[in-house]
């Protein structure tokens, strides 16, 4: 007599293809997943409640190793909110300065995605070429600030450092170039059968679904639903400048990944605008007091981060350290679908639609 | 060798031929060591890297030393393990890697057993090695191991019938099993090989023959971004080295073979160039097949399971039917 049994396969927290130490037990029928259960928190440093106990410049370096990928955005989501909270005024240059690095965060955080999405799928050259383009944005950036990863470079009020002479030349060589390896890129992924084969169709949700779930970011769009922030709730210099949101219809891997390439373009569309009404002089930091002591309130501020809707919600007592803080990782939130998609897939869908979520493990534990 | 072989075994010539097979051991052995560096060179420029460069001049000497490496390192069996199979497997996955290249005519006189079975016997052979694969997947007592295994064991299953099938058509062409008899009904111009009459066949081959020898795009086997390295997760040092090993001896393999099949063997591409050596057209159409195997890697993503078997099943299976039927009704037409 032939016993068969469910095979229970932990997945994680060591496994290359799990983007970090995230661990997913899954229950295999053959390789059929029955049953899927993630488990989070390897990762987890208690940012939150470490914020509690510093003042707000302080807090800048935490988020940047929230979502380590995107640093830029999660710097910006800070000072956001208590510039909001304390009605800052932000100088022109400093804010150009923000949005150029920011969309050029998305550029590169959708890189390293395009690059560990095709590695996933088992493609190995993307991800070497995706990385040696991010390298030039990651030059840039440490031509900034001097850091290539954890960039702390904004400040309540403004930025850090200004750019160095030049810097806003660069920035504007790089975008043609970015241009034509996104072709290349497109002539050499984007068409291939195998690829299509094993995205199309997978991971599908409808908008209902979607929205209950609170996706946000490719994750949402890609139901067809037109949900971006810098359009929904403009902020930063977002208004000033035309750019499309891409949208997909049907809710599967291949409608994310077409969305993120396409936002790759339009960014580059952002920069190209703002590199040209960038102000040639100005400060790059607004007035503010010497100690950063918010008024007693509540606030919650949100902005579009290259993995969707990044909030912070400040409970502010009036002194120089949040009484509460709390972020809206967009990874955290997008993962929570996960269990559900996964059911009745295979063991190798497993991989394309974890990748196709696009989480960082450091935002997902924070 | 052929006539070596006719001989009554006398001590002598069993020396003789046993000093061939040595020296054939170190050259596959070479072979081997060289089509990884050249692999990782190739990949390399590939991917906007270098490759190796550190040992040796243009780190010729990095595989040596990788291979140092592994002989050197610890031999782990997991506790678990089922520890016959475990050492058994990767000799029953290595052994047959080596006994299917006995077959191979290199130029007309260079080539060791002209079998008159010689295609079946590597085709029989080389399904030996799946045994290997599915038996490391089980004794390693891991799951990852266990799912590499099974996938090996469906994909040889369904990818060995028409990679034989593929090559039908020229069995018919030639009236002839043996190898070398294939390379000699090919001609001197490279519009005479099997080529381009079996072009259809050739395509199904060569998917075929990728998905037997375990590449990229059908490496589901050790599809390292599910399965971590599949069935050989739990093997180490030099038991992990013999996989490797047999891996790149059936790349050394089936370039051979595809060559002799439908690359005209040691035949040159025009009869002009008949004056060069016939062995060094033969490397030359082998090292490109090996190339494309690594181009291939550089290049293509994995397909997925379901998709693998369905193209196996409902694609090439199908093709190499209705070439093997069209060739019979060509010759049926065009030999009377």
């Amino acid at each position: 007599m032939i016993r068969t049994e469910e095979l229970l396969l932990n997945v994680g927290p060591q496994h290359p293809s799990t983007h970090g130490v995230f661990r997913i037990i899954v229950k295999l029928d053959g390789e059929v997943i029955t049953d899927a259960t993630p488990v989070m928190g390897y990762l987890h440093r208690g940012t939150e409640k470490l914020a509690e106990n510093l003042n707000y410049t302080q807090i800048i370096p935490y988020t940047d190793r929230m979502d380590y990928v995107s640093a830029m955005t999660n710097n910006y989501v800070l000072v956001h909110a208590v510039e909001k909270l304390m009605d800052i005024e932000v100088p022109e240059r400093a804010e150009f300065l923000r949005l150029i690095v920011m969309e050029l965060q998305r550029v590169a955080s959708h890189l390293v995605w395009w690059g560990t999405y095709l590695l996933d799928i088992g493609a190995m050259s993307p991800f070497l070429y995706a990385f040696r383009d991010r390298e030039i944005i990651v030059d840039l950036f440490n031509e900034l600030c001097g850091a290539r990863l954890t960039y702390n470079y904004m400040r309540v009020g403004g930025v850090k450092w200004d750019a160095p002479s030049g810097w806003i030349d660069k920035v504007r060589d790089f975008i043609p170039h970015m241009r034509k390896r996104l072709d290349e890129y497109d002539r050499l992924v984007s068409g291939n059968e195998i690829f299509l084969a094993r995205i199309k169709g997978v991971g599908q949700y409808d908008q209902e679904t979607a929205i209950n779930y609170g996706l946000s970011g490719a994750n949402l769009r890609s139901t067809g639903v037109d949900w971006d922030l810098r359009r929904a709730e403009p902020y930063s210099l977002y208004p000033r400048f035309e750019f499309d949101v891409p949208l997909g219809s049907k809710g599967d891997c291949y409608d994310r990944y077409v969305i993120r390439i396409q936002e790759i373009k339009e960014s580059l569309r952002i920069l190209e605008q703002a590199v040209a009404q960038f102000p040639s002089s100005g400060e790059t930091m607004g007035k503010v007091p010497r100690v950063i002591r918010p008024p007693e309130g509540e606030i919650y501020a949100r902005i579009e981060s290259p993995r969707g809707e990044i909030g912070c919600y400040i409970i502010s007592k009036g002194k120089a350290e949040p009484y509460r803080l709390k972020f809206r990782r967009p990874s955290f939130v997008n993962l929570q679908i996960l269990p559900k998609l996964l059911i009745g897939e295979t063991m190798t869908n497993l991989i394309t639609i974890l990748g196709g979520v696009d989480i960082v493990v450091g935002e997902v534990d924070c | 060798m052929n006539e070596l072989i006719q001989q009554t075994f006398t001590w002598q010539n069993g020396l003789i031929f046993l000093g061939w097979g040595i020296v054939f051991l170190f050259i596959v052995l070479g072979f081997v060591t060289y089509a990884i560096y050249f692999e990782r060179k190739v990949i390399g420029w590939m991917q906007y890297r270098h490759g190796p460069t550190r040992l040796g001049p243009f780190g010729m000497f990095q595989t040596i030393a990788d291979i140092f490496k592994l002989l050197i390192k610890e031999d782990t069996i997991p506790k678990k393990a089922d520890r016959a199979l475990f050492i058994l497997a990767p000799v029953i996955a290595y052994v047959p890697a080596f006994a299917v290249l006995a077959t191979i005519p290199y130029t007309s006189t260079l080539g060791f057993a002209d079998l008159n079975v010689g295609l079946l016997y590597y085709a029989a052979l080389s399904s030996i090695s799946t045994i290997g694969i599915v038996l490391a997947g089980w004794a390693s007592n891991n799951k990852y191991s266990l799912l590499g295994g099974m996938r090996s064991a469906a994909q040889m299953i369904s990818y060995e019938i028409p990679l034989v099938l593929s090559v039908v058509g020229i069995i018919m062409m030639n009236g002839s099993l043996s190898l070398r008899t294939i390379v000699e009904g090919q001609g001197s111009n490279f519009w005479e090989w099997n080529l381009f009459p079996q072009i259809v066949g050739f395509m199904v081959f060569v998917i075929a023959a990728v998905s037997e020898l375990n590449r990229t795009p059908f490496d589901l086997p050790e599809a390292e971004s599910e399965l971590v390295a599949g069935y050989h997760v739990e093997y180490s040092g030099f038991r992990f080295a013999f996989f490797m090993l047999a891996e790149y001896v059936y790349v050394f393999a089936i370039s051979a073979l595809t060559t002799v099949l439908f690359l005209g063997g040691w035949h040159p591409p025009l009869a002009a160039l008949d004056v060069i050596p016939g062995l060094l057209w033969f490397v030359l159409k082998f090292s490109f097949c090996v190339f494309f195997l690594f181009w291939l890697r550089a290049t293509l993503p994995r397909i997925r399971v379901d998709q693998l078997m369905s193209l196996g099943w409902k694609v090439l299976l199908p093709i190499a039917l209705a070439n093997i039927f069209v060739t019979a009704v060509c010759l049926e037409i065009f030999s009377k």
